[in-house]
């Protein structure tokens, strides 16, 4: 059974051959590129945490011994922000839409778009030929004098492939940035745009600043192995913290990069649930730029007890203080916009509104973190690795999942079935809490990251931690099914079936090649939602 | 210069699909060359805080360990380079006037410049190498020098030789465009192209500018 | 320990503030958590499709509601971030008479020496009540030493002296872990602190062999690693003299002028060129691999020892 048999041509049909896939310069079919790429990747992430929590099921396990728990956690880090999260929503939902978005044909560069996609791959090959030959165990963190001088893993050559991905991020980033200032559709003024684009923008400042260092240090520290010229080695006369500033300079902004597209997604799957418009567009559209700016300023808070002066701690935590407020003033818009709105519970809406709490709770325990007291206790601890989950997993997971969920009609041309997607968002949302929570728990008593062994008070929590585990997969699995399913032999979606405003709405499912056959000329507000007919009021 | 000499211009396409005019096209190849121009500020930066770290704590040692650095050929190049870009903003200008002899010529003398700026830096390598301070490869000095000399070294290679590897693209570039620009893709409607190839060169200029005073003139005052 | 625990034991001073923020701050994360969840789900029922609430739009005045929850949020982190910085800073204030123990990590064990002279691995003892300073450093890699018990964390690294402080309060024994991973047996590197009544900490410290104290130890490598050909009272070379120079203000031959503190005699040990004295030249030796960190400690606990005007015997 083919796709979309009976809709007319469509950037899905336009060449079936493999080489109008890998040679294309659609925006749409590299999102799907992207797609079943960090896909893949998510997999092999998710497989390396199958085995640490199955293994952190008691306290001296022995299913995997030291060094390949070491090795597991490092991939697990490694390929779940490098290769999944930082490409996730805006490699796969922003290349889609983002042009749609704003009325026009395709991003600014089209060519370098599927550079992009090249240089993601390539640059995966070597970080997964480092797995394969044997991994490499310093974790994603790659802290010197560990990694520079003692680590016997392929560290250069996981280093080599997060240095080529770092170019993918890159270019996707500037792609961006130059496709939302150029391209805008005529009346597409800043402030008629999705909110979507503002946290794509913001998120695509991040990319092309921060990454760079990135490249720089890791650089660095292969130079180091290699030829041990003592840029980070004490004895030489090197600083092992410089590392860690270089490092968290990018990393910090990193995170922001892996939870602004998910806040962006939140805007348009809540306001069209609600069938409202968003409250407060400018102060949600300023934050994101204003998490983005603050969010370069705040990288010392990870080095608390790392050595540094307690004048630098003391500026650091306060600053991570005020990149709270942002996100906080998104939230209390978000609930906002449900007041007086005309709320369904569609799949897309339990995902993103399970995306609000989660995420709250995540970034509440951020206080924590940017408390010097309280990060003197837990850091390093489960605590914050709870912390990050709520935000990269029940945050960001869900809001990627939950906007393939609602943009899938109009990728795919199909629906989906609305029964399974709400089982899956169900179970992810108990799956994850019943994963993280016991976390929090567990941190605060004193259980430190990357350990395999325990002591045994604190087993309880570990088990309950892997049992939510198993019912998080589940959650995972699900959508792979029935979403596959649904590509082939789904109901035809239609051009809206959802009733959305937003341009990409108004074009048939799935979208001719270029979007659009004449260009859209726009004359209303983002999010210009008429409340429904209410009976009897 | 007979006109018939030239290649004629081929009738390509101006506008890609995705623009909806020329000027679109162009103002967003221009702004695509300014936010990479903010990456590599950014790649470079990195290097640059490394660099004031050591610079700052090890202050009097780095000072001794660059004497070996050679005044004369630093200064050279940065005359070299300084002048190149003049000459790519003299080939912008004929670009504008779409005079396709004077732009090749001009391009051509600033890659050209670049070539000797690479040659002169070879010969500073080669001079640094003789003495022993190439770290990693061959860092047996043969003049005294304090213990924190090779991370100076370090820095310098990595610096110098990044900045080197830009230079050395940007020649590439460079002579790609003259090959354009000599199959006809010279008119003063071309010349966007000619202009964001001129802003990378200038920016690695800028570059140099910077460290030329951290790597050649340091401790000249003292 | 037990079997089962859902809080960390309190056994410092500091547990009991540390404790006392963290738990204001899950109340105020509870209350704006449930907040939050139940506006929504108060919204998602009253304002489901097709229920018959009023939706009759407020007028677009949203800039006090703006306003206030972007202000509120503000205060109240300013508010917790003096709370926190402030016990912070105490943590890197310690009292002058806190009682020293010197650290040293390395891949995989830790080891603790007492000024008196016990030498533990793994293990610490320790007296309640009564103020103790960690001075630590590593041998290798970054490690952590982290006692959750006393809500304590920092990082130990090569080549430099960090210190941490603490007044255990409670009696017992508690985990100590090693927070900064450090390669294969991260995980196992840790050990206990066992926190004793003074009068019991008294009675261990004198029993079993009596060892020498950290500086009588530190006075025997003085002597046989070589130091005391250049610096003793008798040598033939021009070398510093080393009574009183703990503490005191050193003037180098860069120009700089740097106190002569632990980092100082430990830098001076291994990479002696790294700084030259005025008035010396550049011809100390570098004891680099030999002498391990924990013996480096001795050393300049000896030297710490050496009041101005002492000779410093051959």
């Amino acid at each position: 059974m083919s796709v979309a048999t009976s809709a007319p041509r469509n950037y899905l049909t336009e060449g079936t051959s493999i080489r109008s896939w890998l040679l294309t310069t659609d925006h749409k079919r590299i999102a799907l590129l992207y797609l079943v790429t960090i896909t893949a990747f998510f997999v092999v992430g998710a497989i390396a945490m199958a085995l640490i929590r199955l293994e952190l099921m008691v306290p001296n396990g022995t299913m995997i011994n030291a060094e390949e728990y070491n090795k597991m956690f490092t991939m697990h880090g490694v390929v779940m922000v490098w290769f999944f999260l930082i490409p996730s929503i805006p490699t796969v939902l922003g290349n889609f839409l983002v042009p749609m978005m704003i009325g026009a044909r395709d991003v600014a560069f089209p060519r370098l778009n599927l550079a992009s996609w090249y240089v993601f791959v390539t640059g995966s090959l070597f970080t997964m030929a480092a797995m394969v030959l044997g991994g490499v165990d310093t974790g994603w963190t790659f802290y010197t004098p560990y990694s520079s001088l003692f680590s016997n893993g392929h560290v250069i050559l996981t280093i080599v492939g997060v240095f080529i991905v770092g170019f993918a991020s890159i270019f996707t980033g500037l792609n961006f940035i130059v496709t939302v200032h150029k391209l805008r559709a005529p009346g597409m003024t800043w402030f008629r745009l999705p909110l979507f684009i503002w946290a794509t923008y913001a998120t695509s400042l991040i990319l092309v600043l921060a990454t760079p260092v990135l490249a720089i240090t890791l650089a660095a520290v292969a130079l180091e192995r290699l030829f041990h010229v003592g840029i980070f080695d004490p004895a030489l006369g090197g600083d092992p913290l410089l590392f860690q500033h270089l490092f968290w300079f990018y990393s910090h902004p990193a995170v922001y990069i892996m939870i602004l597209p998910g806040m962006g997604v939140v805007n348009e799957v809540i306001c069209c649930f609600a069938r409202k418009r968003i409250f407060g567009y400018e102060f949600v559209a300023f934050s994101s730029l204003a998490i983005a700016f603050l969010g370069f300023l705040v990288w010392g808070h990870h080095m608390f007890v790392a050595g540094q002066s307690i004048y630098s701690s003391m500026t650091f935590s306060i600053l991570s203080y005020m990149v709270a407020i942002p996100s906080a003033i998104k939230v209390f818009n978000w609930t906002a916009t449900l007041h007086k709105g005309s709320i369904s519970l569609e799949t897309p809406m339990l995902y993103l509104l399970g995306f609000v709490g989660l995420f709250t709770i995540g970034g509440m325990t951020g206080l924590f973190l940017a408390s010097l007291a309280i990060d003197t206790h837990v850091h390093d601890t489960y605590f914050v690795i709870a912390h990050f989950h709520y935000i990269m997993v029940g945050g960001m997971v869900s809001a990627y999942l939950g906007g393939i969920h609602f943009w899938w009609p109009k990728i795919s041309g199909r629906l989906y079935s609305e029964f399974w997607g709400r089982v899956a968002a169900g179970l992810l949302f108990l799956g994850f809490n019943l994963t993280f929570f016991p976390q929090f728990i567990v941190g605060y008593l004193g259980m430190p990251r990357r350990y395999h062994v325990y002591p045994p008070e604190f087993q309880v929590w570990n088990v309950l931690s892997s049992a939510g585990a198993s019912i998080l997969a589940v959650g995972y699995v699900l959508p792979l099914f029935y979403l596959g399913w649904s590509f082939f032999f789904g109901p035809e979606a239609g051009p809206n079936p959802w009733g959305a405003t937003g341009l990409e709405w108004r074009t048939p499912s799935p979208p001719p090649r270029d979007n659009f056959d004449e260009t859209p000329i726009v004359t209303e507000e983002a999010y210009a939602y008429a409340a429904p007919e209410v009976a009897g009021g | 210069m007979r006109h018939r000499r030239w290649p004629v211009a081929k009738s390509e396409p101006l506008l890609a699909h995705q623009f909806s005019d020329r000027t679109q096209q162009v103002e967003a190849d221009s702004l695509g060359m300014w936010v990479f121009i903010c990456t590599e500020v950014m790649f470079f930066g990195a290097l640059f805080t490394g660099y004031a770290l050591y610079r700052f704590t090890y202050d009097a040692e780095f000072r001794l360990a660059s004497h070996p650095v050679s005044f004369l050929l630093g200064s050279v190049n940065t005359g070299v380079l300084l002048t190149s870009s003049l000459f790519m903003a003299l080939a912008l200008h004929a670009a504008q006037r779409g005079d396709r002899r004077q732009l090749l010529g001009f391009l051509w003398v600033t890659a050209a410049l670049g070539v000797v700026f690479l040659a002169i830096k070879l010969k500073d390598y080669s001079d640094l190498w003789d003495h022993g301070l190439v770290p990693a490869l061959h860092f047996a000095p043969d003049l005294p020098m304090p213990p924190r000399a090779q991370l100076f070294y370090v820095f310098f290679f990595f610096m110098t030789g990044l900045h080197a590897l830009h230079v050395l693209i940007g020649v590439v570039v460079l002579l790609g465009l003259s090959w354009l620009a000599y199959r006809g893709r010279c008119s003063p409607a071309d010349h966007p192209t000619v202009e964001n190839v001129g802003l990378y060169w200038h920016f690695v200029d800028v570059v140099w500018v910077f460290l030329y005073p951290l790597f050649y003139l340091m401790g000249r005052s003292s | 320990m037990n079997e089962f625990e859902w809080v960390p034991p309190r056994a410092s001073v500091n547990a009991i503030q540390v404790d006392a923020l963290f738990y204001s701050m899950v109340g105020f994360t509870a209350l704006v958590c449930a907040g939050v969840a139940g506006a929504i789900v108060y919204f998602c029922l009253k304002y489901r499709l097709g229920s018959k609430a009023d939706r009759r739009q407020l007028g677009r005045r949203y800039l006090p509601w703006e306003f206030s929850w972007t202000a509120i949020p503000l205060i109240i982190a300013i508010g917790l971030f003096f709370w926190g910085a402030n016990l912070y800073f105490d943590m890197f204030r310690p009292p002058a008479d806190a009682q020293l123990i010197y650290v040293v990590g390395k891949q995989w064990m830790w080891k603790f020496e007492h000024p008196e002279g016990p030498r533990e691995i793994n293990d610490l003892h320790l007296p309640a009540g009564r103020a103790i300073e960690l001075v630590m450093t590593s041998q290798d890699v970054i490690h952590d030493v982290f006692i959750p018990a006393f809500r304590i964390h920092h990082d130990v690294l090569p080549g430099r002296y960090y210190t941490e402080w603490f007044t255990p309060t409670t009696p017992g024994r508690y985990h100590l872990f090693c927070s900064q991973f450090c390669g294969y047996a991260h995980a196992e590197m840790g050990g206990t602190v066992t926190v004793m009544p003074p009068a019991d900490y008294a009675h261990w410290l004198a029993r079993g062999n009596p060892q020498p104290s950290m500086a009588a130890r530190g006075f025997r490598l003085f002597v046989e690693v070589g130091c005391s050909g250049c610096h003793g009272e008798n040598a033939a070379v021009h070398a510093p003299k080393l009574a009183g120079l703990y503490g005191s203000v050193v003037h180098l031959s860069n120009g700089t002028t740097v106190i002569a503190d632990d980092r100082y005699i430990h830098d001076h040990i291994v990479m002696p060129g790294s700084q030259v004295v005025v008035g010396y030249r550049n011809l100390m030796p570098s004891f680099k691999g030999l002498v391990t960190e924990d013996e480096i400690l001795e050393l300049v606990a000896y030297i710490k020892s050496l009041e101005p005007g002492e000779r410093s015997a051959l």
